[in-house]
């Protein structure tokens, strides 16, 4: 009876089955997040980067970079700001519908999660600013450590 | 002086703990076997004087002692009572020193109560949660100190975070930590049974009250945080794929999977060394969540202080913890034996699947989750959002609520589809139902699309295993299992519904202005300035009309803190039943002429409360598991109990 309950597997090839069974899914899953983390994983840019190379228009991104002093506007419906975003080699303009963290100024550090339209206007949907003392963007930081002199030298 | 004590306390607590290892560990071998009598009360004692430990710090920072440095960095003299005692563990030290509590109390209560499993085992289990607790102290008391004093007391504090200053604070933190650290009691059950080669049906049901106790605090703690994240961040969003919220989710969804699969242990002896692998990876996942958080590897809101010296301490615990069982494992894997068979449509198989699905969706997350560390080692930096882990987690979770809502009706060992097939008529209709409704009325994207079609059916079918049952004389861990899957419908009913039907609007508002929104107009009345304890704010007044109901007023507010300096939006909620209106304040647009105006953002998100009653009715359901399945224990136990007594007596 037990055998027959069974379909006549031996306990150790039941064991043995659901073994490969659990392996085959749990190496399908591995490699289907694999596939999709190169396809959907949000890369992070410069400015001068992204105007090197830019990203394909419906792919999201993320850019980091200084708010360039004197360029933040807003339009007509009161909730869309445009800005431009530098990191001392090259400038893209950004546009933005929302409400703005508090910690957004001019001349101040920015990551931008977006796409880059194909008119070379960066689309954000979300922006990050510098939240307080204890909390920075990590892009960011990495960032201002790369390129601190020219950066610093444009901004300051 | 309050603060020697408590450290004092701590000391003694972690020495004990090395003692209970110690005893634990020669109590097994013949010799040593006198000491097996005072492990119990050893563990008990530890988790009172780590209690004593947590209470002390509660009073440090009720008192507002700024001599004590964590006092002095993390609160403030002005803040409310409230949260200068949330406070406590609104930081990395009072934290780790809650995760500890926690830690020993737990193995001082099982020491306490736990009677079901042979003496061995219990006595390998205790030295086991002696062993990770030891090197939680010394994390605690070497690198994180939190009764350190200062040399020079400073006048006032440096405040809280005034994200965290929320009566979020209070209940968020420790039931998180009351289920991502009791899981650590189901680590140290396998570990026991491993060393005692006592992995089986006792095993699995003397952990499962455990996990289930571990599990309901966690989806507690999980809910409370999503809906804690919605209405502070002012972002609309309830669930954002962030570090740390992977890392509360990755050990739900080991100890998931571990409740079930312990399930099929407990009745039917099978999934042995499966289960115990579960044990060792649930917690493992606590473990590797706090990594993430505490190391600073990862950018997210809920970092404290970075400091590398930690992150480096706790690596080596996680190689040292998950590293030994996972050997201690491979060596004894091979001496679990089979256990019994099952046939390939049986309650068995529904779950395995349902935990293959579970630790596959769990691979998911912590491949998305890790996966930036990879790339930045490469040097490219990159961040993993819900495009990838909402359709990758549906590969696997949707297959799986489709044999969740079989499954349960399946019987033991072998069964057939045809058996069930009458009754799954109705739910198969209501899907089919479902999906033309939304063919033809709606046009939603597929994954929402999906949720909104399983929902209904599942609801129904989690109600199915009550059929021709007399309600009354159903166990109670039956209706839990019925509670909780209900739950999982009503959550997946409020995601899809949030996610298919929320309206958003972005508007400049002068005062007097009107905006429209899904069913409901909102009118911009005044925007004021108003005062805290310890911030000021613009308050926005706002009438919200539904259809052509009366109004309600609505009071979204920018904040500013001042100590420490720092601006937060409160959001306003107006909650309906069939829904959610939610309101945030953004900034004043300077106008050429004439008064400015004001940013406003409203959503209308349809059933988004769902969600977290799904949550609590799934928490429910384990809080019902757990009383059904305990009061049955203890009535067993006393019964023996009385039959020993009466031997007893009888035989003098």
């Amino acid at each position: 009876m037990a055998t027959h309950a069974a379909g006549g597997l031996k306990p150790k090839h039941q064991r043995l089955v659901l073994l490969g069974i659990a392996l085959v899914v749990l190496i399908a899953a591995a490699l289907l997040a694999i596939w999709a983390l190169r396809n959907q994983a949000s890369y992070f840019y410069v400015p001068s980067e992204i105007v090197a190379n830019p990203p394909a228009p419906d792919r999201g991104v993320r850019l980091g970079g200084m708010v360039e002093k004197g360029s933040l506007r807003t339009e007509s419906d009161g909730v869309t700001i445009a800005f431009v975003v530098q990191d001392g080699e090259a400038r893209v303009p950004v546009r933005f519908s929302g409400i703005v963290p508090s910690l957004f100024v001019e001349g101040s550090g920015v990551v931008a999660e977006g796409t880059l339209g194909t008119d070379g206007t960066f689309v954000a949907t979300n922006l990050l600013a510098k939240h307080d003392e204890n909390y920075v963007p990590r892009e960011m930081e990495a960032m201002t450590k790369a390129q601190a002199k020219s950066v610093v030298a444009e901004t300051q | 002086m309050t603060a020697e004590f408590g450290l004092a306390a701590l000391w003694l607590a972690a020495a004990l703990a090395a003692f209970q290892l110690i005893a634990g560990s020669l109590a097994l071998t013949e010799r040593g076997a006198p000491l097996a009598g005072a492990v119990r009360p050893v563990a008990v004692v530890q988790g009172l004087l780590t209690l004593i430990a947590f209470v002390a710090l509660i009073l440090v920072f009720a008192n507002t002692d700024l001599s004590v440095k964590l006092v002095a960095m993390n609160s403030h003299s002005m803040k409310p009572l409230i949260f200068k005692i949330a406070g406590a563990w609104g930081n990395h030290e009072g934290s780790m020193l809650l995760w500890v509590t926690v830690m020993s109390l737990a193995g001082g209560f099982v020491a306490l109560v736990e009677r079901r499993l042979p003496e061995r085992t219990m006595l390998a289990t205790l030295a086991g949660q002696a062993f990770v607790s030891l090197g939680f102290y010394a994390f605690l008391l070497i690198s994180s100190n939190p009764f350190e004093r200062l040399p020079v007391v400073p006048v006032e504090g440096n405040g809280l975070n005034p994200l965290l200053q929320d009566l979020g604070l209070a209940f968020h933190p420790p039931t998180l930590y009351l289920g991502y650290v009791g899981l650590s009691i189901a680590f140290s059950f396998a570990i026991g049974a491993l060393i005692t080669r006592e992995v089986g049906p006792a095993f699995a049901r003397a952990m499962r009250p455990w996990v289930l106790g571990a599990w309901i605090f966690l989806t507690l703690g999980i809910t409370a945080g999503s809906y804690w994240a919605y209405y502070e961040l002012g972002w609309g969003g309830w669930w954002f794929w962030d570090p740390v919220e992977n890392a509360s989710l990755m050990p739900w969804l080991a100890a998931t999977a571990l409740l079930h699969s312990a399930s099929v242990l407990a009745s039917r002896n099978a999934l042995r060394a499966w289960t115990v692998m579960l044990g060792v990876v649930a917690f493992s996942m606590s473990m590797i969540g706090t990594f993430l958080v505490r190391s600073g590897i990862l950018t997210s809101v809920h970092a404290f202080a970075v400091d590398p010296e930690r992150g480096s301490f706790i690596l080596g615990l996680l190689a040292i913890y998950i590293g030994g069982a996972l050997v201690l494992f491979g060596l004894r894997a091979g001496t679990v034996t089979e256990g019994q068979r099952f046939a390939p449509v049986s309650r068995e198989s529904a779950l395995v699947v349902n935990n293959v699905a579970l630790s596959a969706i769990l691979g998911i997350v912590l491949f998305g989750t890790l996966y930036p560390l990879v790339t930045e080692a490469f040097d490219t930096k990159v961040s993993v959002g819900p495009p990838y882990f909402n359709p990758m987690g549906a590969i696997f979770f949707i297959p799986m609520l489709l044999v969740l809502a079989v499954g349960p009706l399946l019987r033991w060992r072998r069964d057939s589809l045809g058996r069930v097939r009458k009754i799954l008529l109705i739910p198969a209709a209501v899907l089919a139902v479902a999906v033309v409704a939304l063919l033809i009325f709606s046009d939603v994207k597929v994954l929402p699309f999906l949720g909104l079609a399983l929902a209904p059916a599942l609801a129904i079918a989690s109600l199915v295993p009550l059929r021709g049952r007399n309600l009354r004389r159903t166990p109670l861990a039956t209706w839990g299992m019925v509670v909780a899957h209900f739950g999982i419908a009503v959550a997946l009913f409020g995601m899809a519904s949030e996610s298919a039907f929320s309206v958003e609007r972005l508007v400049a508002m002068r005062a007097g202005d009107s905006t429209e929104i899904g069913p409901w107009k909102v009118r911009l009345e005044a925007v004021e300035p108003v005062a805290g304890p310890n911030w000021t704010a613009l308050e926005a007044r706002m009438v919200a009309r539904y259809e052509s109901g009366s109004g309600t007023t609505i009071l979204p507010q920018a904040r500013s803190f001042w100590s420490p300096p720092q601006q937060t939006t409160e959001s306003a909620l107006l909650t309906r039943w069939n829904g959610q209106l939610y309101a945030v304040l953004g900034g004043e647009t300077p106008a050429a002429s004439g008064p400015g105006r004001w940013q406003v953002r409203l959503w209308w998100k349809p059933f988004v409360s769902m969600i977290w009653y799904g949550g609590v009715l799934i928490a429910l359901g384990g809080v019902l598991a757990v009383i059904g399945r305990t009061w049955s224990d203890v009535k067993r136990i006393v019964a023996r109990d009385k039959i020993a007594y009466r031997r007893e007596r009888q035989g003098r």
